[in-house]
């Protein structure tokens, strides 16, 4: 594995090195997805070619002064020189004073537009928890992954679950963490449909970083229609797809695995029907209301050997989408009753 | 003033001096001698240095794909942790004050030792103390909520975050100690006729370094206080559900920790202005603007924390404050540049192993400075928080900057603290490639950011991987570069030449003591003078070194 990203890095593939065809970015930065993304990119090129500059003249004058004056004989003693020139130590410093007062300023001004949405950007919230990014429309729907129409502002409100996030979109020049017990924003328009990556940028635990996103950005009109149809979470499909669904979309996958592989949380495979026993004692017959209860207050039946850290969904899951997980539980496990399926979906 | 025959040798080697003059393992632990305690310190930060360079290099190793490589995530999350935390709190925040500043300070105050000896012991045992149980740390199983311990992560997380926060706390009072004691130490240990402006540069670096360490580090201790009292009694300070603020956790946490760069980076800077302007055989450029910049670095560091902070949530009044702020603390930083590199003009430049460190440093720094611009300007800072931009901008102040002229101090002051020259050749060939090492290792690491790999990652996407590939190598190059340096290093203890008095012709008055010196100090009472003025040395080829001209009883 090691060998074969040095020989990545080390071929040249076409017309240029490799890791630096990130798409249509440059050498320094990504691909300019979104309106802002101009303005921040100019600014950061205006302060490389002045530090280019200035870095490029200094280390001029220390090559050549090293040269130049570099002792030729042991012993040999320099030309006397002045060691303070007044006129000059001002120069130096008015100049640089002037030029970061400019950096500041158009920081500052970009920043300004940054962070004021247009009044009528599409509210979409957001909201992070330990390892997952949930999206929720202004319809009600929710999703894992980040769709947005083009050139329409969009505002993201956020609030985490739990400990800091931070959501970044390096396509969009954004960044803005999701802080426990408050709601933060940020906005943007963007102008080039296609998928971009999402991070989540403020370290929160053991998949940090695997606490990624997508951004689709659509064409307006397909983004209207794509809403339309994913709007019901389940709609044309069974009570075990629907619940399958829920376990994708809702961030059960970051934690609990269908295939008996021991996670964050119990696996689901041959949960549903099954004998559970709790931290601090007690037992319970994993069923209906097991899951139901284990969903909406978590912390109140931890299973042994299992640590309390399962968030609530209170307030984030409908009945009805309890109810298609529990059909989804029962299809992976032996203890379940068989029920006749209309379209039968196995373990 | 006494006159100075220009023949006089200084003691030869194996004569009394410091480091023989009592032996056993109470006669260096109890020490009230400054450069014993220096020298224990040296031993102990470098100790520190190895074991977060391991670290280092572990993580660099798990990253050179973008998945699992060496560990499991968890055990990464605890390595980084621990290497910030070992980096930061026992090697570098130490480091030049306690290492190489209790040696020289009391010499260039042609003093016998610092104002407050036992205070200074007490220093030392102190930081024994935090640095045993920040280690601690590792044998209950690691901390895994990074060497900031941001809330409400750090104060919920099931791993060892008491026992290092408290490691902390209690370095903190070591480094108060030390600073408080060289503050008393130059006010009232100057001797007659060196006034505050006849002081080298270093000593003016130390004294900046001071006030920031006695008024910032209370700061921090509390902050792990609550910390601890937030894990242990659930108060609520930073619990959002108990109507606390997590936020306001980064603001106390970066109040103190801004401040703590610029001690890392001030007496770094104390060291720059003396090797330049020793191996350029010039006076140095700008002594006042020197001095007073250090002082401005100081005071500015407390008004600036803020831009830690740029998407955390803080008001956008705030936002621009501390980025306005910000830009001001970088002019005297870029005045001293012009300074150093002024000192250069014209003068009579050799390029021992200091020099060629003092030379890197200007390249590394003057890279790392720059790229601070990015991060302070707000609608940069936006898109390069939180990437390996930071990571790389901090790597190249606090390493290529701070580490290499702890690097070129060590070089400079080692025949003076040892006795030793050692091997040139091989000093010269470590410099080199532990600086091009680490400008492959992190400058890589400014692309990648920008690019928007974040920082922290355990895991990445594919098109990172060519990237940190090269960083990894980089990086190992560096590491070999540090062993060469610490075998020439020792072996100069057992092998080396024997140094003269004054191997460099530095003016200040520490190369008028015996290299090593005496216990206490000095056998003559040293010539006062200015500090940068070399006319008054001559180089003797039979010693090896330089000696100052025979003079008359000057009135200074």
């Amino acid at each position: 594995m090691i060998l074969s990203g040095l020989v990545n890095t080390l071929s040249v593939r076409g017309a240029g090195v490799p890791f630096l065809a990130t798409g249509d970015g440059t050498f320094w930065l990504p691909v300019r997805a979104s309106e802002a993304a101009g303005t921040v990119d100019n600014l950061f090129y205006f302060i490389f070619w002045i530090s280019l500059f200035f870095f490029t003249l200094l280390m001029a004058l220390l090559a050549i002064f090293a040269v130049r004056y570099r002792r030729r004989r042991e012993g040999e003693e320099p030309e006397p020189s002045p060691s303070h020139n007044l006129a000059v130590e001002v120069v130096w410093t008015a100049i640089p004073v002037l030029l970061v007062a400019a950096i500041f300023w158009f920081g500052f001004q970009a920043y300004v537009d940054m962070s004021t949405p247009p009044l009528d950007a599409y509210q979409i919230q957001v909201t992070g928890q330990k390892w997952k990014w949930t999206f929720t429309y202004p319809n009600g729907y929710v999703d894992e992954l980040l769709h947005v129409p083009a050139d329409r502002p969009v505002q993201l409100v956020m609030t985490s679950q739990d400990v800091i996030h931070s959501l970044s979109i390096p396509a969009f020049r954004i960044k803005r963490d999701l802080v426990p017990g408050r709601y933060s924003k940020a906005w943007f328009t963007a102008v080039r449909p296609g998928d971009y990556d999402l991070y989540c940028a403020e370290y929160c635990g053991t998949q940090h970083s695997s606490m990624l996103s997508t951004v689709k950005v659509l064409p307006p009109e397909e983004f209207d229609a794509w809403l339309r149809e994913h709007s019901d979470i389940l709609s044309g499909l069974t009570p075990v797809e629907g619940g399958e669904r829920v376990y994708n979309v809702l961030g059960c996958k970051q934690c609990h695995t269908l295939d008996g592989a021991a996670g964050v949380g119990p696996t689901f495979r041959n949960l549903f029907g099954s004998e559970r026993s709790f931290k601090g004692g007690g037992r319970a017959l994993a069923d209906e209301n097991y899951v139901r209860n284990s969903v909406l207050d978590p912390q109140s039946q931890v299973v042994q050997g299992f640590e309390p850290v399962m968030p609530t969904f209170k307030g984030r899951i409908k009945d009805q989408e309890i109810t298609a997980l529990i059909a989804f539980l029962k299809s992976l496990s032996e203890h379940a009753p068989r029920e006749e399926a209309p379209a039968a979906v196995g373990p | 003033m006494s006159t100075h025959d220009a023949t006089t040798a200084p003691p030869a080697a194996g004569e009394a001096n410091y480091l023989n003059c009592s032996h056993g393992f109470r006669s260096w632990f109890f020490t009230l001698d400054h450069k014993r305690i220096g020298v224990m310190y040296l031993a102990s930060i470098l100790s520190f240095f190895l074991l977060g360079g391991i670290l280092a290099l572990l993580i660099r190793t798990e990253l050179l794909t973008p998945t699992r490589t060496l560990m499991s995530a968890d055990d990464y999350n605890k390595v980084f942790t621990l290497h910030g935390a070992i980096m930061i709190f026992l090697f570098i925040i130490p480091g030049i004050p306690a290492a190489l500043g209790n040696f020289v300070l009391p010499l260039m105050l042609g003093a016998k030792d610092v104002a407050l000896p036992r205070l200074n012991l007490a220093s030392y045992h102190l930081y024994l103390v935090g640095a045993l149980i920040a280690v601690l740390s590792i044998v209950q199983g690691g901390v895994d909520a990074g060497w900031t311990f941001y809330a409400p992560y750090s104060t919920t997380t099931n791993t060892a975050v008491v026992t290092l926060t408290f490691g902390v706390f209690v370095l903190g009072f070591s480094s108060v100690f030390t600073g408080l004691n060289f503050i008393v130490t130059m006010h009232k240990m100057r001797p007659a006729g060196m006034g505050w402006f006849d002081m080298p540069l270093m000593l003016w670096a130390l004294y900046a370094t001071s006030i920031i360490q006695v008024l910032a580090t209370p700061i921090l201790g509390i902050t792990m206080v609550l910390l601890i009292v937030e894990r242990v009694m659930g108060i609520g300070i930073f619990d959002p559900a108990l109507g606390g603020d997590p936020v306001l956790y980064q603001h106390f946490f970066w109040f103190y920790s801004h401040p703590a760069v610029y001690i890392m980076i001030l007496p770094a800077m104390g060291i720059i202005s003396e090797v330049v302007s020793v191996f350029s055989r010039k006076h140095i450029f700008g002594y006042r603007a020197i001095a007073y910049s250090s002082i401005a670095i100081a005071a500015f560091s407390f008004l600036v924390w803020g831009h830690h902070m740029f998407t955390s949530g803080q008001s956008e009044l705030m936002n621009m404050i501390f980025s306005a702020l910000t830009f001001s603390v970088s002019i005297p930083s870029a005045v001293k540049m012009f300074n150093w590199l002024s000192t250069m003009y014209k003068g009579s430049i050799r390029f021992d192993t200091p020099m060629i460190y003092a030379l890197s440093f200007m390249f590394l720094f003057g890279i790392g400075g720059l790229t601070g611009l990015f991060l302070g300007s707000l609608a940069t800072d936006v898109h390069l928080h939180d990437t390996y931009f930071v990571v790389a901008h901090f790597h190249y102040v606090m390493f290529g900057g701070t580490v290499i002229a702890f690097l070129a101090g060590l070089h400079y002051w080692w025949p003076k603290m040892f006795g030793r020259m050692y091997d040139e050749k091989w000093g010269r060939i470590s410099a080199i490639i532990i600086s091009v090492g680490f400008n492959i290792t992190f400058f890589t690491q400014f692309v990648m950011g920008s690019q928007g790999m974040p920082r922290r990652y355990y895991a990445y996407v594919d098109k990172f991987e060519p990237y940190h590939v090269i960083s990894s190598l980089g990086s190992y190059l560096m590491a070999a570069g540090f062993f060469m340096t610490a075998w020439y290093l020792v072996k100069s203890l057992y092998r080396g030449r024997p140094a003269p008095a004054n191997p460099w012709g530095g003016g200040s008055l520490e190369w008028q003591a015996a290299s090593p010196p005496v216990m206490h100090n000095f056998t003559d009472e040293p010539v006062g003078g200015d500090p940068y003025d070399y006319s008054n040395q001559a180089y003797d080829p039979a010693l090896g070194g330089y000696v100052l001209r025979k003079t008359e009883v000057s009135d200074r």
